[in-house]
């Protein structure tokens, strides 16, 4: 792999992001976007969870390869997964238990986050080494933050202003997600 | 048992189909709704390997339903749901090499689906098997339907093709829009707004029709 650390970080967060480039954890983009006082410590902890999952992910992959265990990394990969939600949890819990009450039910549902199995499945199959797959867990994760917070700031903008009711909710959500996809699809080609 | 009653399984099956439909009504599933419906095809196959998941899952589960203990239930279920994907994962990768290629990373991700979680927990989990694969097998199909529904429009517009084969003459200019990622979040916030309006509709007709029986 020749790409250099700053290409890939670059990539991740802007040319390809995870969110409205990749498709990639769309339920907390829709879900959690509502109010920016929760869209960006939602943003961090996914963050902290993909850095997590993908240092755990590159030392399993290592070991499932050298036993020739293939086959197992998917279901290997989901439980590592869980468990490091957990132990975001249980951190946030002890530390700062104001803003775990405010993650509320959103914090376990990071495990179901597409964005991050696809982390650790994407820094996998582009066969990174480890500064590579941590440089682009962070890009990703920042990414993420990135998308949440600029749909979040929106969202909030729009709920003072007069959409007709047809298209109130889910529908004009995906349409400001287009809009906002087809801004960032400006920076294609940014990171080589 | 239900079986013997058609009526009840139909509705059961039905419910996922329209009712509960995953994608337009409960919008759930929505990372591989938009990101493999760039054709028609890639939309079937993957509508098709998610509803193979969500039967055979389902179905183990509500068989283990008396044994799960309760407190580890949603790792048991994911650990379910992640074999029967790595099985269909091999599967595709061995019935065809350039359909893998196309769906990429989103068969694996099929694990995280949450309308396979959602459906283990909310219904597998409480019923007998039989019901339970009934039921998945609906909201199956309907997530099939959704993703076709994405992929045909899409297909249509961004390619001027149809399960690969060319609807109009070479005058044709393809929207390249709809094939990249806006066009996925521009046709299902389209088609949100379309079954908005059809709600909206019915409503409007069933009130002068209710009015109209008064006079009579």
């Amino acid at each position: 792999m020749s790409e250099s650390a700053f290409q890939i970080f670059v990539n991740a967060l802007l040319a390809n992001n995870f969110v409205l480039a990749m498709f990639l954890g769309l339920c907390p983009f829709l879900g959690v976007s509502g109010k920016l006082d929760t869209a960006f410590p939602m943003g961090v902890a996914t963050t902290f969870v993909m850095l997590v999952a993908s240092l755990c992910a590159y030392g399993l992959n290592l070991l499932l390869s050298a036993f020739h265990l293939e086959f197992l990394r998917l279901i290997s990969y989901i439980v590592i997964i869980a468990s490091s939600v957990q132990l975001v949890e249980m951190v946030l819990k002890k530390y700062s238990p104001a803003l775990f009450r405010a993650l509320g039910i959103y914090l376990p549902l990071i495990t179901t986050n597409c964005a991050v199995l696809g982390v650790a499945l994407f820094q996998t199959a582009r066969e990174y080494d480890f500064v590579q797959s941590m440089v682009f867990s962070f890009g990703g994760g920042a990414g993420f933050t990135l998308a949440l917070v600029l749909m979040a700031s929106v969202r909030e903008r729009l709920t003072l202003s007069n959409v007709p009711d047809l298209a109130q909710g889910t529908a004009l959500s995906l349409m400001l997600a287009g809009i906002l996809s087809l801004s960032f699809m400006g920076f294609a080609g940014l990171g080589g | 048992m239900t079986i013997a009653n058609t009526p009840q399984t139909w509705d059961e099956f039905m419910e996922g189909v329209w009712k509960q439909n995953p994608t337009f009504v409960m919008i759930l599933g929505m990372c591989p709704t938009l990101a493999v419906t760039v054709s028609a095809v890639n939309a079937i196959s993957m509508g098709i390997s998610t509803a193979l998941v969500l039967i055979a899952s389902c179905g183990l589960v509500s068989m283990m339903r008396n044994v799960t203990p309760k407190e580890v239930r949603i790792a048991v279920y994911i650990v379910i749901i992640a074999t029967f994907v790595t099985a269909v994962d091999y599967a595709i990768q061995a019935i065809s090499l350039a359909l893998y290629d196309a769906l990429g990373a989103f068969i694996q991700l099929i694990v995280v689906n949450c309308i396979i979680l959602g459906r283990a927990e909310a219904h597998a989990a409480k019923n007998p098997p039989m019901p339970a694969m009934i039921n998945a097998a609906g909201m199956g199909a309907g997530f099939t339907i959704g993703l076709l529904s994405l992929g045909v429009v899409r297909e249509i517009l961004g390619a001027g093709t149809l399960f690969g084969i060319g609807l109009f003459g070479a005058g044709f200019q393809p929207w390249v829009i709809m094939v990249l990622p806006p066009g996925g979040f521009f046709v299902l916030g389209a088609w949100l707004l379309f079954f908005a309006w059809l709600e909206r509709r019915k409503l409007r007709k069933a009130i002068p029709l209710a009015e109209a029986a008064q006079h009579v």
